[in-house]
């Protein structure tokens, strides 16, 4: 089964903290103030945070889930 | 659901720049985005003010999703990259210094005060009308329209950008944010 989850660029993130403020299912975090995290079991791969992050650092790719 | 009281913050900056129309010498209370989130960074080693409590990104963020002054567009990879970010932290550093070097010479007298204010470090605009004569030692004031260049100009880079590219693009090359994203690192890896 396919997956579709938000996959971002650590050593280009800001920590800014927008994809935390929109993302639906709180699946984002800020790691320490230095980068965005994503916890890819709650990410539903909807793309609000890829759409919101100012530098433009998330993409939402496709993983392998094996059931 | 009720916003948290933060998420008022954004009144406070639009109130910033509007008090500096009426008294120059509200500029020093910009202070504290200075302070603050440099506090917050080497105690708690977290970037919580531009995640949450920044009043400029939340009034960015206002402009560019609610009133849609902004392309959406995505910024020049290169004005996220390190070089650029660091390299316009350093920046603003040489302007802010230069800036306390101008009112170290009010302070010593070398130099009268100057009532103007300096948009993007380069046009003198004349700014007497928000300036009482006071008891207090002119430096205190030459700070203030030195103070308050810096907040109006970096408003207005933020707003440009927030139009060009997406909202709270200023974030990427904020110096406040660049250093308290390094103090954060130096923090964590002792």
């Amino acid at each position: 089964m396919a997956k579709r989850v938000a996959k971002l660029q650590k050593d280009l993130c800001v920590a800014c903290g927008t994809c935390v403020k929109v993302c639906p299912k709180n699946a984002i975090s800020i790691y320490k103030g230095k980068y965005a995290q994503v916890d890819e079991s709650k990410c539903i791969g909807c793309s609000l945070c890829a759409k919101e992050c100012p530098a433009s650092i998330i993409t939402i790719k496709t993983k392998e889930v094996v059931a | 659901m009720k916003k948290p009281w933060y998420e008022y913050m954004w009144i406070i900056s639009v109130l910033y720049l509007i008090l500096g129309f009426f008294n120059i010498l509200f500029a020093w209370l910009g202070m504290f985005c200075f302070i603050i989130p440099l506090l917050i960074s080497v105690i708690k080693g977290n970037k919580s003010y531009c995640n949450k409590y920044c009043g400029r990104g939340q009034m960015l963020t206002w402009l560019g999703k609610k009133i849609g002054i902004s392309r959406k567009k995505p910024m020049p990879r290169w004005m996220t990259k390190k070089w650029f970010r660091y390299g316009f932290l350093a920046f603003f550093m040489i302007m802010f210094a230069q800036m306390i070097f101008v009112t170290f010479l009010v302070f010593k007298d070398v130099r009268g005060l100057s009532e103007t204010v300096k948009l993007l470090w380069t046009f003198k605009i004349p700014w007497s009308f928000a300036y009482k004569v006071t008891g207090l030692p002119l430096w205190i004031s030459q700070f203030a329209f030195g103070f308050y260049s810096v907040m109006l100009t970096s408003t207005i880079l933020g707003i440009i950008t927030n139009i060009l590219f997406k909202p709270r693009s200023w974030c990427i090359y904020c110096p406040m944010g660049t250093m308290t994203q390094l103090i954060c690192e130096i923090k964590d890896k002792s």
